[in-house]
């Protein structure tokens, strides 16, 4: 992230991820919200319904009975041209399964916190990436943010994305459970009236609306010809692609709003003359960072690539880093069973034969890898590599010791 | 042609009958109209989800078989209890 002087009067703030989330719905003045309970996203919801409450946004809060009735009703609204968010976690996600694929193949614009949890059995509320990944093919555009000012950020900019006449698609802004959702950090807010200039009212007719009394329309209904289900996915996977680009458009303008730039689609840390790249997605980054920082004081020479939007997959990025790398290692806080790693699954093809590779399966269900440990994992892979050539290992388990 | 556009333009359709929504030998009840009962309310016209009860100018009601699915919504509104679900096939 490189400073530049910002154009918006912020105040500096110190609130919990959750809170941040509902901070920026508060300045992107939402028309709708609805949403089920569930931890680690309760607080975003609360918090909201407390402004709603105080009049500090003037919103529907929509109560229902379940998660797929929360997308169901922000989808629904979001089709009537209503700005429109929710949140989820964890099991609540995957009782939404269905209606993600709805929302995002009727091109509806929406905005989704994902606070990242495990999936049980066993009981576990704690990080894990795997929940948000199961979304990866449906059609939503995916983030992760490192840190709170990160998911205020990438919130914000969801509605500007998802609203965008290229993409039309929904946005999940993911953040780690526990770890981003109640832990307070500062950041930088910018006033009601910069995001108003920034981000208008949504245009309730794009990309079309349902309302009493318009135009007779059925959506959603069986097609003339099964071809049309085809030529959807493909319009779909175009504004995937274009995406990309007005991610990026979306951010420098944000970037000069705020000061603060991202990547856009990832961020490479310490990349430039590394001869080893480590890849990751979300929280841990930041631990991962600092094992790095302490690696390179030994002389190891390696960098860290951070992957900010899984979806659209930022494939030429990472391509372009790995180009001359002599081995990428990639950490996953995720399992797709059968496969390993979710991440290293999708990169794994990125990377040439003849370049070292480890896909790190670790922290899941939520436990702890220190700098230490993360850097003892990194130290492995570059001395193996160096010391015996070529090292390819798609599934490496990182579980430690537990007393008994 | 804008993204908007394309989507309109696939996504969405004006209702009509259209081969797709045809009720195929599929539907187990039929509803029936008993005309000496009904007092033409149209509250069945309102509900009915597939918009297959034409509610005509005499305010009297048709169901159109050819796409009604018998899910027997309109007798359960119907505050007279004017339309039975009868089995396939029986009528
Ligand atoms: S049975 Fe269902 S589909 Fe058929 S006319 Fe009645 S409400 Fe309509
Ligand atoms: S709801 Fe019953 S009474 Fe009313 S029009 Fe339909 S059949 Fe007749």
């Amino acid at each position: 992230m490189s400073s530049q002087v910002p154009l918006a009067k912020q105040v500096r703030k110190v609130l919990v991820g959750d809170h941040a989330v509902a901070e920026a719905v508060r300045l992107a003045k939402v028309n709708i919200v609805s949403a089920y309970p569930i931890t680690p996203q309760t607080l975003i919801v609360e918090r909201i319904s407390e402004m709603i409450e105080r009049g500090e946004l003037r919103a529907d809060y929509v109560r229902v009975e379940s998660e797929f009735a929360a997308l169901a009703t922000v989808y629904g609204a979001a089709a009537g041209g209503a700005r429109a968010f929710t949140a989820t976690s964890s099991h609540g996600l995957f009782y939404m399964y269905e209606m993600l694929w709805w929302a995002a193949a009727s091109r509806v614009p929406l905005v989704m916190a994902v606070v990242t949890r495990a999936l049980g059995p066993p009981w576990n509320i704690h990080d894990e990436h795997t929940d948000i990944l199961a979304m990866r093919d449906s059609g939503w555009i995916i983030g992760m943010a490192q840190n709170v000012q990160e998911a205020f950020d990438m919130t914000l900019t969801a509605f500007k994305i998802s609203e965008d006449e290229r993409v039309l698609l929904p946005v999940a802004v993911g953040l780690d459970g526990f770890i981003l959702s109640h832990t307070a950090e500062p950041l930088d807010v910018p006033s009601q009236e910069d995001v108003d200039a920034w981000l208008p009212p949504r245009n309730p007719r794009i990309p079309y609306v349902i309302e009493p009394g318009g135009e007779a329309i059925t959506m959603g209904n069986l097609p003339g010809n099964d071809v049309y289900h085809a030529i959807l996915k493909k319009y779909m996977d175009e504004s995937m692609e274009s995406a990309k680009k007005v991610i990026a458009e979306v951010y420098d303008e944000y970037g000069k709003l705020t000061g603060r730039n991202y990547g856009p689609l990832t961020e490479c840390y310490r990349c430039s003359d590394a001869k080893y790249l480590a890849v990751s997605m979300g929280a841990w980054s930041g631990d991962i960072m600092n094992a790095i920082d302490r690696l390179r004081n030994e002389g190891y020479s390696i960098g860290l690539l951070r992957i900010r939007y899984v979806r659209p997959f930022p494939e030429e990025d990472i391509s372009g880093w790995i180009n001359g790398m002599r081995g990428i290692i990639v950490f996953d806080r995720d399992y797709s069973a059968g496969m390993g790693g979710v991440l290293a699954g999708e990169i794994n093809g990125l990377v040439p034969n003849n370049v070292s590779f480890e896909g790190v399966l670790a922290g899941l269900g939520g436990f702890d890898v220190s700098a230490d440990e993360f850097k003892a994992i990194m130290r492995d892979f570059v001395d193996k590599t160096e010391r015996e050539g070529l090292v390819r290992i798609r599934k490496y388990w990182y579980i430690p010791k537990i007393e008994r | 042609m804008s993204v908007a556009e394309r989507i309109r333009g696939s996504l969405l359709s004006k209702p009509a009958e259209g081969a797709g929504g045809r009720t195929g030998t599929w539907r187990v009840y039929r509803p029936i109209v008993n005309y000496s009962k009904c007092t033409k309310c149209g509250i069945c016209w309102l509900y009915c989800p597939e918009n297959v009860i034409d509610w005509l100018e005499d305010k009297s009601v048709r169901i159109n078989y050819d796409y009604c699915k018998g899910c027997g919504i309109c007798a359960d509104v119907c505050p007279v209890k004017a339309i039975d679900m009868v089995k396939e096939g029986v009528v």
